[in-house]
C-alpha cells in the first residue's frame, strides 16, 4: 500500500506526461497481483459498493466535530483528501499490501462497517488513507487516463497501443491472459467480442471557421443531434441487454426495451423519453434516468424507445470496419426484420452544401434537437473521440445577462477558488436565483471574479459568500424548464459563463417575467 | 481590553502594533512585509527586526528606532509593553501590553516548535489574547521538519541529473531550510536566487548556521546539475527558473499540507515546513495562555472562533484590512 499511495500522490505532482509513464511502469514492473489490483484501480474497474461518500462523511463526523470537518472540507475542497488529513491517526499499523488490505476490506460485513473501515482507516499513514479513500470513492482524478496506462504497458513490453485497446474491454481482474500475453509467454487473449460493451465512437465540435473551408460537403452525411442519453443495445436470441456510453449496463431500469426487443445485432442509438417515436425533452428523460427499476405506471407516463444510429454487428458479422453507408444498410435491414415500437432509426439530411446545413441545425422541431451530427460516409466505427470522422454541429446557445449574486469554492482542479456561481434576475425590486454554473469562464476571467468575491463579500451563508450586486454574467444555457423545486420556478440546462457584462448596468437585467416570456415558460 | 481597537491601534497614547500605513508610533512584531511598513516616525521592536527593516527599506525607513530586548519593559503613560520571543523567524516577537491589572498579548505570527534560526517561542499568560490563526483548520497538523526535509535530500540523491528549486519566502524560510539542511548533515553549497543574498549574509553574521551559499550566476548549466536552489515563490514560475537543468520544483511551506493546493501551483516535491502553529499547537497556546478572552486574526478564523465558543472562552474574529488568506508569507 505504502508503494501504490507513493505512486498515486508522484502521479498527481507531475505535470509531464513522460515522468507519468515512467512511475506507472516502475510500478508495473513488480511480479506479483499488487499490480494486478493496480491497474484495476487506475482503469477505474474496482469500486467497493457499500462504501460510498455519504459513508464516509458518516464515519467521519464519529471521529471529529462536524462543523469543523465542515470548514475544513469547504477550504479543502476534496473529499478524500480533507479526511485522510483530519482523521486522528492511532498508531500506525503494520503496512499492508495493496492487494490484501483490498481483499479484508472486501470480506467486512455490512453491519459491522462503521467500526471495521473506521479502524482501517486509523491505522494508515495520512496518504494511505487518502489512497484508500480515493480507491473507494471511484475516480481518481490524479491525471491519469486509461490511455496513459495502456500506453505505459505497450511501451514497457513492445506492443502496439491498438492491440491493448482492441481486446481491453473483454479483459477480466485478475489480468492473469493479459500479462502473460505482454510478456509473450502465451498469445494474444481471445475474446467473444459480440458479448463485449464497445466503447462508443464519439464527435469532436466542429470549428466552423476552419472545418467547412476544409471540408467537402458531399463526403459527409447529417443526422439530428438528439438530446437523450447515448446506448448500446445487445441483442441475440437468448439475452437482451442495454449499456450507457460508459459502458455500465442499464437494462433493469429500461424493461420495456429489454422485453422487446428481438434480432441478432450490436445497435447504437439515443434512448429519448416520448410515445410514437416523438420524443419529448429531456426533463421528462430525467424521470426516468438513476432508477434502478421502473414501475409500470412511470413506463406508461414516460415511455422510452431507441433512436438508432448506426449498428456494430449483424449476426455473426463484424461491421466495424465497414464504411459508414454500407453500415446503414445492415441497420435498415434489422430494422426491418424486427419492427418494434421501441426502435426507429434515425433520419438522413439530405444537403449539397454547408450553408443549407445551417437552417437544419437550427430550426428543426423546435427544442427537440440539439443541433446536427456530421458523419464521414467513409468512416470506419472507431472507439473513442478519433479526429476526423464524425462532428457535432450544436445550436447557438441561448443567452441572458443575469447578476452574480452568490459565489461558493470550487472542488478539484478549482479548489480554493470561488468558481461556482449563482445568478439571478429581477422579480419586482428583488433578485430571484435562476441557475448556478461552474464552467465556460477563462483562467483570467476566474481570477477576477475570485478577487471580486473575495473583496465584495455582504453575507457568509457556511461555505456560501454573497456578495454585492455588481457584476452581470451573460450565461449560456442549453435548454430550460419549469420547475417547482425552485424560487424562481424555472431549472437551466448545462448553464456556463459565456462572459462577463462590464459594460452593463444592473438595472438593465431583465425581470424573471420576461425571462419566462421570452423562453416560452408558462 | 477595550483600549485597542481591531487595527491594533491604542488611541490613548497614539501607538499602532503592525500598521500598514504610515504611523506615529508603531510596534512591529516582526520583519515580513504584512507586519513591517516603510515610514513610521517612531518604530518599537527587538534589535534584528529593526536591522532587517533596514535592510529591506533603507536605513531611513523610519525617523527613529527603539530596539529592545525580549523582556524588557517599556512604558508610555500608563501602558507597559514587553517583547517576548515568537518563534516564527529571527526577531519576531509577541508584545504583551498591561495596563491597570490588564494583560494583553498579541502573538503576532508564531510557532511553537523548534527552530535553530530564532529564539523559541515562550508562553506568555494573559487575560486577553489576540492570536493568528494562519492554520487554524484540523487539517493542518505539520509533520516533523527533519522529515520532510529528508524528502528533500532522498530526492536529491536519486535524481542526480536534475536540479531542485526550492521556493521559500526570502525572509526567514529560506534560512531555515538551509538551517534544516545542515542540520541532517547536508554540506554542499546551496545556491540562492539574488533576492536572498542580503539577508542570507544578516542571518550568518548573526551566527545562525546556515552553511555556505552562493548566488545563482550565468554558468554553465550542467553546473546546476544535482544542485539545490534556493528561490522566492514568485520565481519558481518566473523565466529566472527555465534556466536550470531538468528542474524539479519543490516548495516548502504549511500549504503544502493540501496536495490540491501544491498541484494548482505546479509543486512537484512538497515540503510541508511552516513557521506558523499548527491546529494543536493553536489550541494548546490558547488554553495554556489562560486567557478568557480570545481574538483571532490572519488567516482561517472561523474554525477557532467556533472552537473557542464551544470551550467557553470569549470569542471573535478581528479583521485587520489589507491581509487576505494564502498571501501571508
Amino acid at each position: 500500500m505504502k508503494k501504490f499511495s507513493s505512486l498515486l500522490h508522484n502521479l498527481i505532482l507531475t505535470p509531464s506526461r513522460n515522468t507519468k509513464i515512467k512511475l506507472l511502469q516502475d510500478y508495473f514492473k513488480i511480479l506479483d497481483i499488487n499490480r494486478a489490483y493496480a491497474l484495476a484501480i487506475l482503469s477505474d474497474q474496482l469500486s467497493f459498493q457499500f462504501i460510498k461518500a455519504s459513508k464516509l462523511r458518516e464515519l467521519v463526523y464519529e471521529q471529529v466535530d462536524q462543523h469543523l470537518f465542515d470548514y475544513s472540507y469547504d477550504y479543502v475542497g476534496d473529499l478524500a483528501e480533507t479526511i485522510s488529513l483530519i482523521w486522528p491517526t492511532n498508531k500506525e499499523g503494520k503496512s499492508q499490501n495493496l492487494s490484501t488490505l483490498i481483499e479484508n476490506i472486501k470480506k467486512i460485513k455490512k453491519s459491522e462497517i462503521n467500526k471495521e473501515f473506521s479502524k482501517v482507516l486509523s491505522e494508515l499513514s495520512n496518504n494511505e488513507r487518502w489512497t484508500l479513500i480515493k480507491i473507494c470513492t471511484g475516480g481518481l482524478r490524479i491525471g491519469v487516463s486509461e490511455r496513459l496506462v495502456k500506453t505505459a504497458l505497450a511501451d514497457l513490453y513492445n506492443k502496439s497501443i491498438n492491440e491493448i485497446e482492441e481486446i481491453w474491454h473483454g479483459l477480466e481482474f485478475p489480468y492473469e491472459n493479459l500479462f502473460q500475453w505482454l510478456k509473450n509467454e502465451t498469445s494474444k487473449p481471445k475474446i467473444d467480442f459480440k458479448k463485449l460493451f464497445h466503447p462508443m465512437m464519439l464527435a469532436n465540435p466542429i470549428d466552423e471557421e476552419k472545418d467547412f473551408k476544409r471540408l467537402d460537403a458531399n463526403e459527409f452525411q447529417a443526422e439530428y443531434k438528439w438530446d437523450g442519453i447515448r446506448v448500446q443495445l445487445m441483442v441475440s436470441s437468448n439475452s437482451v441487454s442495454l449499456y450507457s456510453r460508459t459502458g455500465d449496463n442499464i437494462s433493469s431500469a429500461f424493461p420495456e426495451i429489454i422485453e422487446t426487443t428481438k434480432g441478432d445485432a450490436v445497435i447504437d442509438g439515443e434512448l429519448l423519453v416520448g410515445g410514437n417515436f416523438k420524443p419529448s425533452g429531456f426533463n421528462d428523460l430525467q424521470q426516468r434516468l438513476n432508477r434502478k427499476k421502473a414501475s409500470k405506471d412511470l413506463q406508461k407516463k414516460f415511455p422510452v424507445f431507441i433512436r438508432a444510429y448506426d449498428i456494430l454487428f449483424y449476426k455473426e458479422k463484424d461491421l466495424r470496419k465497414l464504411s459508414l453507408v454500407e453500415r446503414r444498410k445492415y441497420l435498415e435491414k434489422f430494422q426491418k426484420e424486427n419492427k418494434t415500437n421501441q426502435i426507429d432509426l434515425s433520419t438522413i439530411i439530405n444537403f449539397s452544401t454547408w450553408e443549407e446545413l445551417t437552417k437544419y441545425k437550427n430550426n428543426f422541431y423546435d427544442d427537440l434537437n440539439e443541433g446536427v451530427m456530421i458523419k464521414l460516409k467513409d468512416s470506419e466505427y472507431l472507439p473513442g473521440r478519433k479526429r476526423g470522422y464524425w462532428y457535432k454541429w450544436k445550436k447557438n446557445p441561448k443567452l441572458v445577462d443575469a447578476i452574480l449574486m452568490y459565489a461558493q469554492r470550487g472542488h478539484g482542479k478549482r479548489s480554493s477558488y470561488y468558481s461556482d456561481f449563482t445568478f439571478g434576475v429581477w422579480k419586482e425590486n428583488e433578485l430571484v436565483p435562476i441557475g448556478k454554473a461552474y464552467s465556460g469562464y477563462t483562467d483570467k476571467e476566474l481570477l477576477v471574479l475570485d478577487k471580486f468575491i473575495r473583496n465584495n463579500t455582504t453575507n457568509k451563508f457556511g461555505p456560501v459568500r454573497e456578495v454585492k450586486k455588481e457584476i452581470i454574467l451573460e450565461v449560456a444555457f442549453d435548454d430550460v424548464f419549469p420547475s417547482n423545486r425552485h424560487k424562481s420556478g424555472v431549472a437551466m440546462r448545462f448553464p456556463r459563463i459565456h462572459r462577463i457584462r462590464w459594460d452593463k448596468p444592473i438595472n438593465e437585467v431583465i425581470s424573471i417575467k420576461e425571462f419566462k416570456k421570452e423562453f416560452k415558460i408558462d | 481590553m477595550d483600549f485597542i481597537n481591531h487595527q491594533l491601534f491604542i488611541k490613548d497614547i497614539n501607538v499602532h502594533i503592525d500598521p500598514i500605513l504610515p504611523k506615529k508610533t508603531a510596534i512591529i512584531t516582526h520583519g515580513h512585509a504584512d507586519h513591517a511598513r516603510f515610514g513610521h516616525d517612531h518604530v518599537i521592536a527587538t534589535r534584528q527586526t529593526i536591522d532587517i527593516m533596514k535592510i529591506r527599506y533603507g536605513d531611513k525607513c523610519a525617523k527613529k528606532f527603539t530596539p529592545l530586548r525580549y523582556g524588557q519593559k517599556y512604558s508610555i503613560k500608563n501602558f507597559n509593553f514587553t517583547l517576548y520571543p515568537a518563534g516564527h523567524i529571527l526577531g519576531s516577537a509577541q508584545v504583551l501590553i498591561e495596563k491597570n491589572n490588564h494583560r494583553l498579548v498579541i502573538t503576532g505570527d508564531y510557532k511553537v516548535g523548534k527552530d535553530e534560526t530564532c529564539k523559541n517561542f515562550k508562553l506568555v499568560k494573559c487575560d486577553t489574547l489576540i492570536t493568528e490563526a494562519t492554520f487554524g483548520l484540523p487539517i493542518f497538523q505539520h509533520p516533523d521538519p527533519k522529515d520532510e526535509i529528508q524528502k528533500l535530500i532522498r530526492s536529491v540523491k536519486i535524481n542526480k541529473n536534475n536540479c531542485h528549486i526550492v521556493g521559500a519566502y526570502a525572509l526567514g524560510k529560506a534560512q531555515r531550510v538551509m538551517n534544516l539542511l545542515r542540520q541532517q548533515k547536508y554540506n554542499e553549497t546551496i545556491y540562492i536566487h539574488g533576492s536572498l543574498e542580503k539577508l542570507c549574509q544578516y542571518y550568518s553574521k548573526e551566527k545562525i548556521n546556515i552553511g555556505k551559499f552562493e548566488k545563482v550566476s550565468s554558468k554553465d548549466k550542467s553546473f546546476y546539475e544535482g544542485k539545490i536552489i534556493i528561490a522566492p515563490p514568485s520565481a519558481l514560475k518566473d523565466r529566472w527558473s527555465r534556466r536550470f537543468p531538468n528542474p524539479i520544483i519543490c516548495m516548502a511551506s504549511g500549504w503544502m499540507t493540501v496536495k490540491q493546493r501544491a498541484k494548482q501551483q505546479g509543486i512537484e516535491l512538497p515540503l510541508v515546513i511552516s513557521d506558523h502553529s499548527d491546529w494543536n499547537e493553536l489550541l494548546d497556546t490558547i488554553k495554556k495562555s489562560k486567557a478568557k478572552n480570545i481574538l483571532i486574526t490572519h488567516g482561517q478564523e472561523d474554525a477557532l472562533v467556533y472552537y473557542c465558543k464551544k470551550q467557553n472562552l470569549v470569542s471573535k474574529p478581528l479583521s485587520i484590512q489589507g491581509r487576505s488568506d494564502e498571501e501571508i508569507e
